[in-house]
């Protein structure tokens, strides 16, 4: 390929994960959950460490990569990159960072990479314990509008009530997570199953969006994943899952302060997704398999439909169970069982999970996978999404 | 307390931002006025505080009166404490309030009344005043209730 794209460029050749714990379980230190993943997808790759060059993370991952660079012994850092913005809406950015790297030759061997293990810092469900606040938040804390479910919901509340989606929806993306999540050994809620009757019966965590059900975990652990060129991918251990393209960003003013972008009731995606597939060249019913990013399950109903998956006024006959369980569902979404019910780790897991989907080797596999995309952080800002492919559809 | 306040007290109090962006705001409040962003240049009204005009650029925010009537645009009620003040208080409302009298800007509170009432998108709302006198930096928060 040629042009400025990086269609067909780049591909991640080695992906790697600690064990997922739950939250403040991990035996490790954070740093060292870090350095664990980064040397199983450089082996799950068939390189040596010290390839690696290059270095690419979001939402303001503690573990930097000079430190990383030293206790790897890597020869020569060329590249150190962290996507702007919290939450989880840099994981596709990071990726497409790194991808663009090696595509330019800034470096060859870029690994995106996130370690978590909250317990060791502060939570990220709990309110800041400051006893005054200044700017955005000013407007918000003293209302009782503290933590990220109470930030989001009303994106959510307004979505639903503008075009009639009932609550089955978000029940729908909760029990896919978990249904996916009994095949998948490595899950935490592995042995844990979901039914309609326990999602339905379980607390309000915010009404009247989120249940507990709809809410993401909150986990120890580390993963990563190495990008290289396309050629050098095709020498390697495993076959390359290639990038077609990735976008970020958000729309006009979504970062207006106090809940006042213009688009107010979405998942941030509606000029991230044109972009994404123009770059790709492909559309949305070409998709085999999709990870979207659930912080909550209203961020995902909202970013399925921002790419194009089925009109915001079809999802109640959309989002069924059948319909997004593989192998055999319209859209098998989530297969490792996601932030939800696999672990939530900033949602690099599902770009993992994405990549094993191309590969043949998920616990869920759809068959025949050849494009996957991988949608990050909705309701955030800047919010990023990507398409992997196969070999055959470069 | 000497006042009433639709929360407990003890949630993040609020102080102007150290760059004096929003101090005429949290006067205005003190004084029972609401007073929002417009630029003088263009007329765009604008919300919450910003620097600068997103229209037309310039830096020509200015501090208007408006009179506190708003339609609800969307609403929660949470249930989950996020702070250890609101455990075994909830459920309590947060609505999400637009100012067609000012170019739509919204701006975020509570809804005054019981928390379990009905919430309509659409319904119309007036503003409140809540001082909180007590407070270290005492200040007042804009509250919402359904207009009778
Ligand atoms: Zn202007």
């Amino acid at each position: 390929m040629s042009g400025r794209g990086i269609r067909g460029k780049v591909a991640v050749a080695g992906i790697g994960e600690t064990t997922y714990y739950k939250h403040g379980q991990s035996p490790d230190a954070e740093f060292v959950l870090a350095l664990r993943a980064i040397l199983r997808a450089a082996e799950d790759a068939g390189i040596s460490p010290r390839e690696i060059d290059g270095f690419a993370s979001y939402a303001n991952d503690r573990n930097e990569p000079s430190r990383i660079a030293a206790a790897l012994g890597i020869p020569d850092l060329r590249f150190s990159n962290m996507q702007w913005g919290g939450g989880g809406g840099g994981v596709a950015a990071a990726v497409g960072n790194g991808a663009a790297a090696v595509a330019a030759g800034l470096a060859d061997c870029v690994v995106v990479y996130r370690a978590l293990a909250q317990g060791q810092f502060r939570r990220l469900g709990a309110a800041l314990p400051d006893p005054t606040v200044s700017g955005d938040m000013a407007y918000l804390a003293p209302y009782g509008a503290l933590s990220p479910a109470q930030r989001f919901a009303m994106q959510a509340t307004r979505f639903m009530h503008d075009h009639g989606v009932e609550h089955g929806v978000l029940r729908a993306i909760a029990m896919a997570s978990y249904q996916h999540a009994q095949a998948n050994p490595r899950a935490v809620m592995h042995g844990r199953p979901l039914d309609a009757e326990t999602y339905d019966n379980s607390r309000w965590i915010v009404e009247p969006v989120n249940r507990l059900f709809d809410c993401c975990q909150e986990n120890d652990g580390a993963a990563a994943l190495i990008l290289v060129s396309a050629e050098r991918a095709r020498d390697l251990r495993q076959p390359p899952a290639y990038l077609l393209a990735a976008a970020q960003g958000s729309d006009q003013r979504r970062g207006a302060p106090v809940m006042n972008a213009p688009d107010f009731g979405s998942g941030s995606f509606n000029t991230v997704a044109p972009r994404l597939y123009e770059a790709a060249g492909v559309a949305p019913g070409d998709i085999d398999v999709v990870q979207a990013y659930e912080n909550f399950t209203t961020g995902v109903m909202m970013a399925i439909v921002e790419h194009g998956f089925c009109a915001a006024e079809e999802c109640n006959d959309f989002f069924t169970l059948e319909n997004l369980t593989a192998p055999a569902g319209r859209m098998p979404l989530n297969t490792s069982g996601g932030n939800l019910a696999e672990c939530y780790m900033h949602g690099l897991g599902l770009q993992l999970e994405a990549v094993r989907q191309i590969r043949g080797q998920s616990c869920n596999q759809v068959p025949n996978a050849r494009l996957a995309m991988n949608i990050a952080g909705p309701m955030v800002t800047p919010v990023s999404s990507l398409i992997m492919g196969s070999e055959e559809t470069l | 307390m000497t006042t009433s306040t639709y929360l407990p007290a003890g949630l993040p109090a609020p102080l102007p931002a150290v760059d004096g962006l929003d101090v005429p705001y949290w006067e205005g409040t003190r004084r029972g006025e609401l007073l929002v962003q417009r630029c003088g240049s263009c007329g765009t009204w604008q919300w919450g505080p910003e620097w600068l005009c997103h229209r037309c650029n310039t830096f020509e925010m200015q501090w208007q009166p408006v009179d506190g009537n708003g339609l609800i645009y969307s609403w929660q009620r949470p249930w989950h404490p996020a702070h250890s003040v609101l455990r075994d208080f909830g459920p309590y409302l947060v609505v999400l309030v637009e100012l067609p009298a000012a170019g739509s800007i919204r701006m975020v509170g509570n809804l005054l009344g019981p928390a379990d009432q009905q919430v309509v998108i659409g319904a119309p709302v007036e503003a409140v005043f809540e001082p909180h006198d007590d407070a270290e930096h005492p200040y007042t928060l804009v509250q919402w209730r359904l207009t009778p």
